[in-house]
Formats: structure tokens, C-alpha cells, sequence
């Protein structure tokens, strides 16, 4: 067996539900922890991003507009089709990030299981987070949580499955669509998460994933005009602080973790609802009871 | 060819009109009394103009398509972008040809000609409005004190099958209502079928009827089937005397091309090389973006000449084309992209 020539992957972005290679032609190679040679990835550029950010605005509307009951299916399928290729993610993750298969093992299953976590949520997030309101009036007064649009996410540099996996699927729970930067020196776990994703139902462009340097794409994505938020958990904090200045010129909502982020706890709500828009409705019921008895 | 004297044409040409050519008609082929020799020939009568038309060379596809695409791959970049960007805008036809028009969308749309992007109110307005004959009056009352043009399609677009009486009558219901450009189109049934001679009369007759008023003649490339037919029916809208060859209604896909339209500015230079006169060209229907737009510009400076940018001679019969070129603008200036949430929808 050791005549044989393994054959290297080169992989490509996952933008609009294809594989294209970057509009700029480059590659890097990637490289295990321990420095040897993995497979080649595509070198994201501002185009790219450009790209990135119309097909998710493309497949925004119906995604947003599906029903969180399919929404909830769809992603339960991701969950699906990653069991089913869970091997290779515990082999590429190992790899990636040197550690032992063990631990590699209890990432992927985590990641697997947040997946499954997030799926649970489509359906409960109107009803957690919206809900009728008290008001003192002849109104009757509800809120219901809105996906915001198209949010940019830079994806932690040392967690390479399941801290994607933590900051993408929150976002995409409530119906928005998401343009990722996956981790510039570990990018392989997220390519080959974007195969799986291609294999699922998700539609075309609700998460693109773009490989390369997120110094290099992110402040395109945090200026763009057509980007309504932004997840920096896994940014480095001086580009963080310009990222945030750059989105103030378009108004953007900016999501980040504070401190470091334990992508094995719970992972609790607020990454969910950083990225929802709360719409409420005031209803006319009629007139005021004069006599202040209620008399509906 | 120069541009000649017309009045001292009638004594050293031939009568051109041909036999039961109605006065309408008439007006128009005195109008195009520079002629030279052998294109004034063409339309003594339907043989000669048929003789004419088969004789116009054959049109290498491969080679017309790779010319078209050499052409797509310049990069314009920066400052000539921009430039482009605006030259384009003020080439644009802002259309709206839908059975569900309203007043208030012609309006909305008239709003929009005057000031494409208010919040960068440097920006150019578009070249003219497109709308059916009954919406021109709602148009030109919205355009009033602008030299925004006022389109309307007519002669029974866009199937045009009709008779002529009707056409006229659509004709004049625009002119009268305030139209400055009439975009006509031709009866394909009749030209596929090889009856050139009332392809051209009608094309004569309406262009009588318009008089001063700019004519296009809508080929409808897509239902013409070749390229060599394409070539046919420029030369043909060209010796009948349309002001403008546009390629498409916007109703039938494929609308525009890149190498019909080459083929069409082939045309209008090889009409001004021979008579010294300029017509005009306009692709329309499928250029959505400001890429394409400027893949057009950049064909009608290589195959027409720079003459030609200018929105006189060109136009863009186009909806969705201006937002996209607002955003490409306002990028351009900003150094950042922009949205869709910062044009106007429509």
C-alpha cells in the first residue's frame, strides 16, 4: 500500500447551493496540526463574498417564509446526513486540529447534537419569544420574532466543526440565510460540512461557505449594504473593533460572544435571538368598557 | 458616402416610390432621398428590394459570436466604470409594458426617470420613458418641463398583427397624446413568410405618420429565427426609413443578444458609411445588470464607433437594468456594496 499516490482533495466554496472555485483563481494549502500536508482550499476574495451575499439574499424569502415546522425538518436532515458520514468528520476534525480520535469523536457527535438542538427550535421561537401583549387599550396586542435577512458570520479559528456548527445554525433557525468565513487554517471540516449541506434539503444558498482570510473578506461583508447583520464570536478582537465600526455606516446588528465561548456547554438563546426582529401588531377590539367592568 | 443636399435630389434619382404607395409613405422616401445609387434601387419595388435583401452577405455565426464574446471579457474598471455606469443610465428606456399598469405606476415610474437615485441627485436621468399609447398622456403630464423622452410602443405591440388602419390609429392615439418616440413593431408572420415588400410599407407608412417623431422598428429577433434574417430585417427597417433598429419587444425569450445586437450596429455603421446618415440602435429586453450593460457599451464602441455612445444613437430598453446600475454607483462612490433596499422598487 505504500506505492500509493493518495489523491489530494482540492476543495471549493459552497456559495448558492454550487461549488464554485474563487472568482480570484487562488488556493492554499492546508495543513494538519502537525504541519503536513492535508488538501488544497480556495482562497475567498471580495467578489466572492459579493456572490456569497446574493445568493443568500436570493434564497432569503423563501427560506424565511417556509414553515418552522419544515424548517425544523430540513435541518433535522442536516443532522442526518452528518451521522451518516460521521467517521470522516471525527478523521478530518483530528486531523485539523491535532487532537486525539477520542476527542475528536465527542466534537463531532456534540456538533451533531446541536444540530438536532436547532432543529427543535424553528417551531418554538415565535412562541418563546413573541407572544400577546398587555396593553391598556381597546387593542389586542401580539409580537412575533422575524428572521433579520442576510447575516455575515466569521466562524472561530480553533474550533473548526463544532464552533461553526454553534455560530451558523442559530442564525439560519429563525429563517435567515448566512454567509460564513470558515476557519482560514482548519477550513477543511467546513467544506466538507458544506457537502453535507448540499446533500441535505436546505436550499441553495441559505448558508454559503467561503474559505480563506477573513482579514481580507469580512470588512467587504460588514460594509456591504445588502448584509443585515453580523456574528464575529470568531473574530480576532482588533478586527472585531473595525468590523463593528465598518457595519455602523449600514446600520447592522453585531453579535459576538464575551470572553471565551464553550462550544460544549449550553448553548442557550442569545445567539438565536441576536438575530431576530421583533414585529408587533396592534389589533382594534372595540371600544373601551366606560364602566371599566370588562364588558367584552 | 456624405450627407448630400436633399432638394436637388429629385432630378438625378429615380421615383422610388413604388406603384400604390399611399402619401404617408411618400413623405418618407423623400426624407430619405440621400440615398445612394444602389440602396435607392432597393426600394424601387418588392423585387428589387427582395434582390436587395439576398444579396446582403451571409453572417458567419461562429465567428459573429466570438467576436461578441471577445468583446464581453474587457474589464472597465474605476473611473472609466462609472462613466459607463452613467452613460448608461442616461441610455436607459425606462419601460413598464404590463397588462396591469396603472396611472400610478406610470407615475411612480415617471418619478423615477426625473430622479433615478434622490439620494445622489448628481445622477443622470434616464433617456426617456417606454409605455402602451394609452398611459403616454398619464407620462407626459408626470415628465412635464423635462427633455426626458416619452416612448410608446404601437402598432398593435407586441404581435402585431393587425391591419394597417389599426396600426396608424394606434400610432396617432401616442403622437397625440404627447409621445416623442414611437417604437413600432414589425409584422414578422409577414417577413418570415417572405412578403418584405408590406414589411416595408408598413415600416414607411408609420415613420409618415410619425413625421419628426423618432421611429424604433422592433425586429423581434428572437421569432426571426438566423442571424441572416437579422441582418435582412435591419436593412430592411433601415431602407423603410426607422430612425432606430431595436432587437426585442421584451415579450419572447431570447430578447437581446450580444451578437444580435453586433449585428445590428454593423448594420447602422454600414448605413452611415454608405449614406453619411446615423441611426440609432436599441437592445432591449434581458439586460438586467450593469455588467451586461457595459459588455453593450463596450460592443458599440468597437463595432459602431465612439460616435455612437451617445444616447441619441443608443439606448437600453430596460426595467430592472437602472436599480442595479443606481447600486453599482453608489458602490463605485462609497467603496462599499450596496443593497437593493436603497433603490426604489418598482
Amino acid at each position: 500500500m505504500s506505492d500509493r499516490i493518495a489523491v489530494a482533495k482540492t476543495y471549493k466554496l459552497f456559495v448558492g447551493g454550487a461549488f464554485p472555485r474563487s472568482e480570484s483563481g487562488r488556493t492554499y494549502q492546508v495543513t494538519t496540526a502537525e504541519g503536513a500536508f492535508l488538501a488544497n482550499a480556495a482562497q475567498g476574495s471580495r467578489k466572492d463574498a459579493r456572490d456569497a451575499v446574493g445568493a443568500a439574499r436570493k434564497a432569503f424569502g423563501s427560506w424565511s417564509n417556509a414553515t418552522a415546522y419544515n424548517r425544523g425538518q430540513v435541518i433535522y436532515r442536516i443532522a442526518e446526513m452528518m451521522e451518516a458520514r460521521r467517521a470522516q468528520f471525527v478523521e478530518l476534525v483530528a486531523e485539523s486540529e491535532g487532537i486525539k480520535a477520542s476527542k475528536a469523536q465527542v466534537a463531532v457527535d456534540t456538533a451533531i447534537d446541536r444540530i438536532v438542538h436547532f432543529a427543535g427550535w424553528t417551531d418554538k421561537i415565535a412562541a418563546v419569544f413573541g407572544g400577546a401583549n398587555p396593553v391598556a387599550g381597546p387593542f389586542f396586542s401580539f409580537s412575533t420574532p422575524e428572521p433579520t435577512g442576510v447575516v455575515a458570520v466569521i466562524a472561530p479559528e480553533e474550533d473548526s466543526l463544532l464552533g461553526l456548527i454553534s455560530v451558523v445554525l442559530p442564525a439560519i433557525v429563525s429563517g435567515n440565510a448566512v454567509v460564513v468565513i470558515a476557519s482560514q487554517s482548519r477550513p477543511v471540516p467546513a467544506v466538507t460540512f458544506a457537502e453535507v449541506l448540499a446533500t441535505s434539503d436546505l436550499p441553495g444558498g441559505v448558508v454559503n461557505i467561503i474559505t480563506g482570510s477573513a482579514a481580507e473578506i469580512a470588512p467587504w461583508l460588514a460594509s456591504h449594504g445588502d448584509v443585515n447583520a453580523l456574528e464575529l464570536t470568531g473574530a480576532e478582537p482588533e478586527l472585531r473593533t473595525a468590523l463593528e465600526q465598518a457595519a455602523a455606516g449600514t446600520v447592522k446588528r453585531v453579535h459576538y460572544s464575551h470572553g471565551t465561548p464553550d462550544f460544549f456547554g449550553d448553548p442557550g438563546t442569545a445567539r438565536m435571538r441576536a438575530f431576530l426582529e421583533t414585529k408587533t401588531v396592534w389589533h382594534p377590539t372595540g371600544a373601551v368598557s366606560l364602566s371599566g367592568g370588562g364588558s367584552y | 458616402m456624405s450627407t448630400t443636399n436633399v432638394q436637388d435630389d429629385s432630378q438625378n434619382r429615380p421615383a422610388r416610390n413604388r406603384a400604390g404607395q399611399d402619401v404617408t409613405g411618400e413623405l418618407t422616401r423623400a426624407s430619405a432621398g440621400i440615398l445612394p445609387a444602389h440602396l435607392a434601387d432597393a426600394t424601387v419595388d418588392e423585387s428589387s428590394l427582395k434582390r436587395f435583401l439576398a444579396g446582403l452577405p451571409g453572417v458567419d455565426p461562429v465567428g459573429l459570436e466570438q467576436r461578441s464574446a471577445g468583446l464581453a471579457t474587457r474589464s472597465i474598471k474605476r473611473a472609466s466604470k462609472l462613466q459607463a455606469i452613467d452613460l448608461a443610465i442616461s441610455m436607459v428606456d425606462l419601460t413598464t409594458l404590463e397588462g396591469a399598469d396603472t396611472p400610478g405606476k406610470v407615475k411612480s415610474l415617471a418619478a423615477k426617470a426625473r430622479r433615478p437615485d434622490p439620494d445622489v441627485p448628481e445622477t443622470p436621468t434616464v433617456a426617456a420613458v417606454c409605455v402602451y399609447p394609452d398611459m403616454v398622456a398619464t407620462a407626459a403630464a408626470a415628465l412635464a418641463g423635462t427633455d426626458i423622452g416619452i416612448a410608446s410602443v404601437a402598432t398593435a405591440f407586441p404581435s402585431g398583427r393587425s391591419s394597417l388602419q389599426i396600426k396608424i390609429a394606434d400610432t396617432k392615439l401616442a403622437i397625440d397624446a404627447g409621445a416623442t418616440e414611437v417604437d413600432m413593431v414589425i409584422d414578422r408572420g409577414a417577413f418570415l413568410s417572405g412578403n418584405v415588400g408590406k414589411v416595408f410599407d408598413e415600416i414607411a407608412t408609420i415613420k409618415g405618420v410619425c413625421g419628426d417623431t423618432r421611429l424604433k422598428v422592433i425586429l423581434e429577433t428572437g421569432e426571426l429565427g438566423t442571424y441572416d434574417n437579422v441582418r435582412k430585417a435591419s436593412w430592411l427597417a433601415l431602407l423603410a426609413g426607422g430612425d432606430f433598429i431595436k432587437t426585442s419587444t421584451g415579450k419572447i425569450s431570447p430578447a437581446a443578444t450580444l451578437p444580435v445586437t453586433q449585428l445590428m450596429l454593423t448594420a447602422v455603421r454600414d448605413w452611415f458609411d454608405e449614406t453619411g446618415e446615423l441611426r440609432a440602435v436599441k437592445p432591449a429586453g434581458g439586460i438586467r445588470n450593469t455588467k451586461d450593460a457595459i459588455r453593450y457599451l463596450v460592443m458599440v464602441h468597437e463595432v459602431a464607433g465612439p460616435q455612437w455612445l451617445d444616447p441619441f444613437l443608443f439606448r437600453f430598453g430596460a426595467s430592472s437594468l437602472l436599480n442595479d446600475l443606481l447600486m453599482q454607483r453608489r458602490t463605485q462612490l462609497s467603496g462599499h456594496y450596496s443593497g437593493p433596499n436603497y433603490v426604489t422598487v418598482d
